[in-house]
């Protein structure tokens, strides 16, 4: 007799996932996808895909889905919204994506307390268009656009995310994951099924920042990556709750 | 309702409530703000939405999410933040969403001023954003026209799944006339939006999206062809134009919006001079009606484009004319607009306006 | 009646606007066509105001005209600005409580009225607008007083209902004072 031991989650679709070996959105997908059916609302959920690695994740999740333009998905979900305040919106948004190009959309989506959940995902680098400088890359770190490693005269320095945000009133939960071992993949799935409980109960805004990996644009071995983003990120983007309505 | 004496800004706000729109999403922009003044009273007043967005590129893009949710929604702004709206016009146009976008052109390029223009004719039918994609523009003359469009647009965005721009300029956007809101609208049997992304709950056992991206160039291919057989269904059935005075001209104006108006000011001045001037005035822009140009009489005189710009229609001209007749051209610009005297003397002068 | 083109001027805050809309609600009133055009912008905080306002019993085809009808100037500025822009047999009302010189313009019926005095004997100057209003309609008699007092009740609305008496007064202090001129137009 054979016994089910492990079953893909029904909120992704059998369309197979265009990530490389090593990196996390594989992990995250799956932790956003088993909140959604573990919470029952992966029927009335809409998915706001964003520009970057993560394009086609209007493929993968097993919901309804929008593609947005580049850094807007947080305009999208507002608009959507406001139209459907009973359906779950969550855009799923990397570095390049959401603190460069689409840092005013969001901002302002978490200033007006929008009742949607933002997924971040933070791997200090372009991923898509080849290894470039992220506003999130780390100084010192060596990308396609930072040759010599970013510094800050030239560059700034890395753009802090959830640090900023704590202090936007219309926050309603804001947690730093990693996924990097098992513990720390449950516990980022802890986070991401808080922030959509807090949507079902129209608290507010909800973000959770994943430190993520790159392991392709890094120039490392999976392995090697994920050590990186907890000795190297993790110093720079230290994990923990930044704002929690819930627990006031 | 009788008629009443309203502000073109306000009346388009009306309208557009008139029209069924759900939702508003909009930035602040001289000389169009009296349009989402009266929708932030309004549709919030009816449970409906209004949100002032952070930016004109946030508000293009809140409109395309909830288009994409299957709502009807609007936004509206000026020359350059409709310059900041064409990403997601572009984006909307190709996710084959409904919207109704007005512009209320002021002069430009760049910041430009704010009194009257109709410098954003290439903004509008040739647009800003990227790809071949095409709105359905209407350039109502007057205040009635702009409420009979406007209270048409959400049912031709829906009936088509296009973008529709009400373009109009600052003047048509902030003067008063007397106005009837009860026209009937055309009645249109309008598809079901099974395609919405409002959740799967709403329509089982399918999921839907909203999406542009085709990285396989012969699927992109395919999508275009769609769009293109879409807009040659437009251009066929949705063309619309005016005649006046067409019965033997000597000259043809051709002409839109307030400056059309001027132009019928210009025509009956010049009757009484003996002059018989005809005008065609497009109401669409896209599909542009170039067939009006097959009933110019072969001995006509030439074809005057009129227009606040520099010569953007013009190019449309010449290709309607295809070399039939002279063709010359009259523009004030800057937000400058011109008596009626100065078009009479244009016709007058025709040979030295012709370029082509 | 012949479409009238006419053009409002003066300082803002001297209810120029607002004397253009009310003609433009009266034609709406009355049935016929109304069209009023503000110059909008910057210039019209604290500088000189000016609308346009067309009145017509057939359709109105241009918003803007070359020269008006009837200029009604409500300081020096605006008559310098408009005067040369009126056509044959036009009319030019001004505001001669800050118009000093006598003022002649060729082929046009020239007529000034103390508005700001007649309205501040009256008690408030806001209502000089009103005075420049009685004025005008007993030179054109281009509505009825019962049209006009319909409009500007509707305008006052409930809240500043109280001050109708006063607005009442005004438009008939500006007719008496042009009939004891003696001046005719229309």
């Amino acid at each position: 007799m054979l016994e089910v031991k492990y079953e893909k989650s029904k909120g992704l679709t059998d369309t197979k996932l265009s990530y490389c070996p090593g990196c996390a959105h594989g992990i995250v997908h799956k932790l956003v996808a088993e909140a959604l059916v573990e919470l029952d609302i992966l029927d009335r959920a809409i998915a706001i895909a964003s520009v970057g690695c993560s394009v086609f994740s209007y493929q993968f999740f097993n919901c309804d889905a929008q593609q947005a333009p580049h850094g807007r998905a947080c305009a999208l979900a507002t608009g959507a919204k406001r139209v459907l305040p009973d359906n779950i919106i969550f855009t799923y948004q990397g570095d390049g994506d959401l603190a460069s190009i689409g840092i005013a959309e969001t901002i302002h989506a978490a200033n007006r307390g929008e009742n949607i959940t933002v997924i971040f995902i933070n791997n200090a680098i372009y991923g898509m268009t080849g290894g470039q400088m992220a506003p999130t890359s780390l100084i010192g770190q060596k990308t396609t656009t930072s040759q010599d490693g970013r510094n800050q005269p030239n560059h700034g320095n890395p753009i802090k995310i959830s640090e900023m945000f704590a202090t936007i009133e219309g926050v309603a939960y804001l947690e730093r994951v990693s996924v990097y071992d098992p513990k720390h993949v449950l516990n980022a799935k802890k986070a991401i099924k808080k922030a959509f409980q807090y949507q079902k109960e129209n608290r507010g805004f909800t973000m959770i920042e994943v430190v993520s990996t790159c392991p392709v644009n890094w120039g490392m071995t999976p392995v090697d990556a994920m050590k990186w983003a907890k000795s190297d990120m993790e110093p720079v983007f230290p994990l923990g709750i930044f704002k929690d309505k819930g627990a006031e | 309702m009788a008629r009443v004496l309203m502000k073109g800004n306000e009346a388009i706000a009306l309208a557009a409530i008139k029209g069924g729109v759900d939702a508003f999403y909009g930035y602040p922009i001289t000389p169009q703000n009296e349009i989402p003044e009266y929708l932030s009273k309004h549709l919030l007043a009816n449970g409906k939405v209004f949100l002032q967005s952070e930016s004109e590129v946030s508000a293009i893009n809140m409109v395309y999410g909830a288009a994409g949710a299957g709502k009807r929604v609007m936004t509206s702004s000026s020359s350059p933040g409709i310059a900041l709206k064409q990403e997601g016009i572009s984006y909307i146009a190709a996710a084959e969403l409904p919207c109704v976008i007005v512009s209320v052109m002021r002069g430009g390029p760049g910041l430009g001023g704010i009194q009257p223009s109709q410098a954003d004719y290439y903004q509008a039918t040739r647009g800003g954003g990227n790809g071949d994609y095409q709105l359905i523009v209407y350039a109502p003359e007057s205040i009635q026209e702009a409420v009979d469009v406007m209270k048409d647009s959400f049912n031709i965005a829906d009936y088509y799944r296009n973008p529709v721009m009400v373009l109009v300029d600052g003047l048509i956007g902030q003067m008063m006339e007397s106005v009837d809101f009860d026209y009937p609208v055309k009645e249109r049997k309008l598809p079901e939006k099974d395609w919405a992304t409002n959740g799967i709950i709403n329509h089982p056992g399918r999921r839907n999206v909203a999406n542009s991206l085709y990285l396989d160039p012969a699927l992109l291919e395919q999508h275009n062809f769609k769009l293109q057989a879409k807009y040659n269904q437009i251009k066929k059935n949705e063309t619309r134009f005016e005649l006046v005075n067409f019965d033997n001209p000597e000259y043809v104006i051709v002409a839109y919006g307030t400056m059309a108006r001027i132009c019928r000011s210009a025509i009956e001045m010049l009757k009484k001079d003996g002059i018989e001037v005809g005008m065609i005035r497009p109401i669409t822009l896209f599909p542009y009606p170039e067939k009006a140009f097959d009933q110019i009489p072969k001995k006509a005189k030439g074809i005057l484009t009129c227009e606040l710009s520099m010569g953007q229609m013009l190019d449309d001209v010449l290709i309607a004319n295809n070399g039939r007749h002279k063709v010359g051209f009259f523009g004030r610009t800057g937000g400058m607009v011109p008596d009626p005297e100065e078009i009479v003397d244009a016709i007058k002068s025709f040979n030295e306006r012709v370029v082509k | 009646m012949d479409t009238k083109n006419i053009k409002v001027a003066g300082f803002g805050g001297q209810g120029v606007m607002m004397f253009g809309q009310i003609l433009a609600y009266s034609a709406t009133k009355d049935e016929i066509n109304g069209l009023w055009f503000p110059s909008y912008g910057p210039e019209t905080r604290g500088g000189t105001a000016n609308c346009s306002v067309i009145v017509s019993e057939k359709q109105i085809n241009s918003p803007v005209f070359k020269n008006a009808d009837h200029l009604i100037a409500f300081n020096l500025p605006s008559l310098d600005k408009f005067k040369d822009h009126i056509v044959e047999n036009g009319l030019i009302l001004y505001n001669s409580s800050l118009v000093e010189e006598k003022i002649n313009q060729e082929g046009a019926v020239v007529v000034g009225v103390p508005v700001n005095d007649i309205a501040t004997e009256l008690g408030n100057l806001k209502v000089a607008n009103m005075v420049m209003m009685g004025a005008y309609l007993e030179l054109t008699h281009l509505f009825s007083d019962e049209t006009i007092e319909a409009i500007v009740k509707k305008i006052l609305g409930e809240k500043k209902a109280n001050l109708f008496e006063i607005n009442k007064q005004a438009l008939d202090a500006g007719k008496d004072y042009v009939r004891k001129l003696g001046v005719n137009y229309a």
